[in-house]
């Protein structure tokens, strides 16, 4: 009797650490990687709650006035998302931002949530100074060359 | 997906907001309409029905063994070369025409046609395919599911459809497996201004200048002044899609 009390007592602190912990982690963590010009920034083009609840819509309105009017320059842009949130990696590249523990995937993970965008969007930041014109960039071409072709289809 | 009823109403609060910014703009002084807050970011305006965006290409001066503007087209939309002709996208396509009975042989470089009555927007079964208000015909990637019938629809066999995984896309053409794609005239840059699709700067500067690109419905813009003065045709006229691009000397 007594040895099942202290067990059911231990299991409920043991719980309510596992919580608290849990909890502070959640509350701490800024889901900003280290690396990424965002993590210098106080807040994202809009305050952090309404980006974390509305972003999907905010680009969703803003593709379709591209792609179908031709407006550019919009004050949410896929484009910048990723040269903000990207970090930059050991090898000194920009890492994927829908790669493992990189900003999207980190969140999308959690939520099960597949971010369509990466299989036609850029998800590294592109070298400026080639807007227009030619990709001087050697490193443009390699990586998608080694990929097997028809694997993967996300 | 969140239903969207449990979203907190940012409407309202844009509303107070609006209504106070309002007032201030009004009690600055009477009768003084202050255009509001300085815009921020460089919104562009967008596609106009005012232009028609088209190119003439002298086939005379399409220079036999070059590939300046596939190449070019190739590296400013980020057309990567996996080895396999088949099925790698060709956004240009360099053509031969040989006239069997005198021998003459003439080249071109053939593009999407960017058509004022364009079949593959006819045929798409999701409104993927679609032109834009300036003329441009275009694919939204959002919406193609891949079913290619705007391929078929084609007479310039213009299409391309993308079979494998991609990475490292240029930011001013995202593209992906899955989709079909084709000639933008460099729509990312007409967006920005830049009255110059990557071809022709590509084909300038080998100093052929076989390509001219600009404003179909500007009377007094180059395009026009050249198509005014010279003798062009469109491939396939007798469809009456009346193509945007247009060839000299064919």
């Amino acid at each position: 009797m007594r040895s099942s009390l202290i067990s059911k007592r231990y299991f409920i602190i043991l719980l309510a650490g596992l919580l608290l912990s849990a909890m502070s982690a959640f509350g701490e963590s800024t889901f900003v990687t280290k690396g990424s010009r965002a993590a210098s920034l106080d807040s994202c083009v809009a305050p952090t709650n309404v980006m974390r609840r509305n972003h999907m819509d905010f680009l969703k309105h803003g593709r379709d006035d591209t792609v179908l009017d031709g407006v550019r320059g919009l004050e949410y842009s896929l484009s910048e998302c990723i040269d903000c949130h990207a970090s930059t990696g050991q090898s000194g590249k920009a890492m994927p931002v829908d790669a493992e523990g990189e900003f999207c995937q980190e969140c999308h993970g959690y939520v099960a949530v597949s971010p369509a965008c990466f299989q036609c969007h850029r998800t590294t930041p592109e070298k400026k100074g080639n807007k227009y014109g030619y990709h001087k960039d050697e490193s443009f071409f390699v990586e998608s060359t080694s990929q097997p072709a028809g694997i993967q289809r996300d | 997906m969140s239903k969207k009823g449990d979203q907190p109403s940012m409407e309202r609060r844009q509303f107070i907001g609006g209504t106070i910014a309002a007032a201030g703009a009004v009690t600055i002084a009477p009768g003084v309409i202050l255009h509001a807050v300085a815009d921020t970011n460089q919104r562009t305006e967008g596609a106009s029905s005012e232009h028609r965006w088209g190119m003439v290409i002298d086939a005379n001066k399409c220079a036999d063994g070059c590939t300046a503007c596939v190449d070019a087209c190739n590296s400013e939309h980020g057309l990567t070369d996996l080895g396999r002709p088949e099925t790698d996208a060709a956004w240009i396509r360099t053509v031969k025409l040989k006239d069997k009975q005198t021998g003459n042989i003439s080249r071109l470089p053939v593009m999407c046609q960017h058509c004022e009555h364009p079949p593959c927007v006819d045929v798409c079964p999701t409104n993927a395919s679609f032109k834009r208000a300036d003329g441009v015909v275009l694919v939204d990637r959002h919406r193609c599911i891949g079913c290619r019938y705007c391929m078929m629809a084609c007479p310039y066999k213009a299409r391309s459809f993308i079979h494998e995984a991609l990475s490292d896309q240029s930011v001013s053409a995202p593209r992906g497996k899955g989709c079909v794609e084709s000639c933008t005239l460099c729509v990312h840059r007409i967006d920005e201004g830049v009255m110059q699709t990557a071809c022709q700067e590509a084909c300038d500067k080998d100093g052929h200048a076989a390509i001219l690109f600009g404003d179909l419905k500007d009377p007094n813009s180059e395009i026009s002044q050249v198509l005014k003065k010279y003798n062009s045709v469109q491939i396939r006229g007798d469809l009456e899609l009346n193509t945007g691009v247009r060839y000299r000397n064919l």
